[in-house]
């Protein structure tokens, strides 16, 4: 026991000593508690376009989707993931759906602009989730369409390849034919002029800064007291916070140690639900 | 040699904003901020469904003319329940969301109603125009339920800012007046959207 090792003056002073490190730890701890319970589903990690861990899909077709899947975010940026969970943990499809979008991050953040077909055989729910900034696009009345005449009448008949193929199609189809949709703006490029002013714009904060320093100690010479005294100094610009944002995930090849990652995209609950 | 004076108020204001913002002082505006915007969320999914349904009624009206007592009362209930708004300043008032909630719940049950008789006319249930509607419709309470878990969230943390360390020391000098803000109250569902099914 401490107290019959230690005199008792020392251990109050030790225990004053510790007591903001105590107060850190238990602080700490009751935060990363908080965050165990909000996390209380599990989800498959986002390995490809295609996450297939109920293995519905047989692995040529599996290849062709994600072939397709590549091409659409190649040409519009839209990022879409196939994905089948062997089960949805007890929770309806519409919860569990939303939070594995947004634990996917799906889509580029500044456009929300990510889709997720999610088919839970298990439970026979198939869901289209839908980003916030495709919504206009992929309705909730187009997406229950898509998924009452091309996904669950094929998913009826056993045929779950043929109806996760027939409706990534019929998706890429209605988001690809709203021209705004994948003309992709060109990107911002330091010749564009609003980007030429951001990327000075930290060093004309700092030129201002000295120039407001450099005419004080010029101007006023009379009563203050030393404050000629100081060499000069140089203010150096912080890490570029100023940066050109742009997408941050690198499309393209994935597979051996391939980057796929979601660009932190959000949903809000738009898409479908069905069953069969 | 000592430093200029102005060179050292200089530093010493960036120092105090640096530990200012280091210390949690921030924390407890933000969460009131992202609580307010998820609320507003909230309002708007809820206006969204008030906004699908005259475009429902008078679609079902088409073809269910005799079905006056539930076609009325969706109406009445709508136009109760637009009535109802809470500003983000009276979010702290549980009597404010509670009448917010009963309002919208009160809708909920006569569209309930009304999607229940539908189903006894087959020409509606075949309607393109119909079927569209109720997607529309299923999808907005979807959005509503994540609104409503995203609203709950963002209180839970900004109720938690004003009670935990090292928050709750800005909480108890400088925002003394920042009160815990109300939350909804589990009774109507929240977690699972109501069932539109076709």
């Amino acid at each position: 026991m401490a107290q019959a090792q230690f005199p008792g003056r020392f251990a109050a002073g030790a225990l004053r000593r510790w007591l903001p490190f105590l107060w850190l730890f238990l602080t700490l701890a009751l935060t990363l508690t908080a965050s165990a319970f909000a996390q209380d589903l599990t989800f498959p990690a986002l390995t490809g376009r295609v996450v297939d861990q109920a293995n519905l899909l047989p692995a040529d077709t599996r290849l062709a989707l994600e072939q397709k899947l590549a091409a659409l975010e190649d040409k519009s940026g839209i990022q879409f993931v196939v994905a089948t969970v062997s089960s949805l943990q007890g929770q309806e499809i519409e919860p569990y759906a939303n939070e594995l979008f947004r634990h996917w991050l799906l889509g580029e953040k500044a456009k929300n602009n990510g889709v997720l077909l999610l088919v839970a055989p298990k439970e026979r729910k198939v869901r289209i989730e839908v980003g916030y900034g495709l919504e206009g696009t992929l309705t909730d009345a187009l997406s229950k369409v898509v998924i009452a005449h091309a996904i669950a009448p094929r998913f009826k008949a056993g045929d779950f390849p043929g109806g996760i193929t027939r409706g990534v199609d019929d998706v890429i189809t209605i988001l690809t034919t709203d021209a705004n949709e994948w003309t992709r703006k060109p990107q911002v490029r330091a010749d564009d002029p609003d980007a030429v002013f951001q990327s000075l714009l930290p060093f004309l904060i700092v030129a201002f800064v000295i120039f407001i320093i450099w005419s004080n100690r010029g101007g006023g010479s009379g009563g203050g007291r030393g404050r000629r005294g100081g060499g000069p100094f140089i203010i150096l610009p912080g890490p570029g916070s100023f940066g050109g944002g742009g997408g941050n995930f690198g499309g393209g090849g994935f597979g051996g140690g391939g980057g796929f990652s979601g660009g932190g995209g959000w949903s809000g609950g738009g898409g479908a639900s069905g069953d069969w | 040699m000592a430093f200029p004076n102005r060179l050292r108020n200089f530093i010493a204001v960036a120092l105090l904003g640096l530990s200012l913002s280091a210390c949690g002082y921030n924390t407890i505006p933000t969460a009131e901020e992202t609580a307010k915007a998820r609320w507003a969320d909230v309002e708007n999914n809820y206006q969204r469904r008030a906004d699908l349904i005259p475009n429902l009624v008078a679609t079902v009206q088409g073809y269910a003319k005799q079905e006056k007592d539930v076609l009325t009362g969706v109406i009445e209930a709508r136009a109760k329940a637009t009535q109802v708004h809470v500003d983000a300043a009276d979010l702290t008032d549980p009597d404010k969301i509670k009448q917010f909630q009963d309002a919208q719940s009160k809708l909920t049950g006569a569209l309930g109603r009304l999607l229940a008789v539908s189903e006894n006319y087959p020409d509606l249930k075949s309607n393109q125009n119909f079927l569209a509607l109720q997607s529309q419709l299923e999808g907005t309470e979807n959005r509503i339920a994540v609104a409503r878990r995203d609203y709950i969230a963002s209180v839970r943390d900004y109720n938690l800012t004003l009670q935990t360390f090292p928050s709750i020391l800005w909480a108890s000098t400088v925002f003394r007046s920042k009160k815990p803000m109300a939350s909804f109250t589990a009774a109507e569902g929240a977690q699972t959207p109501p069932a539109v099914k076709f």
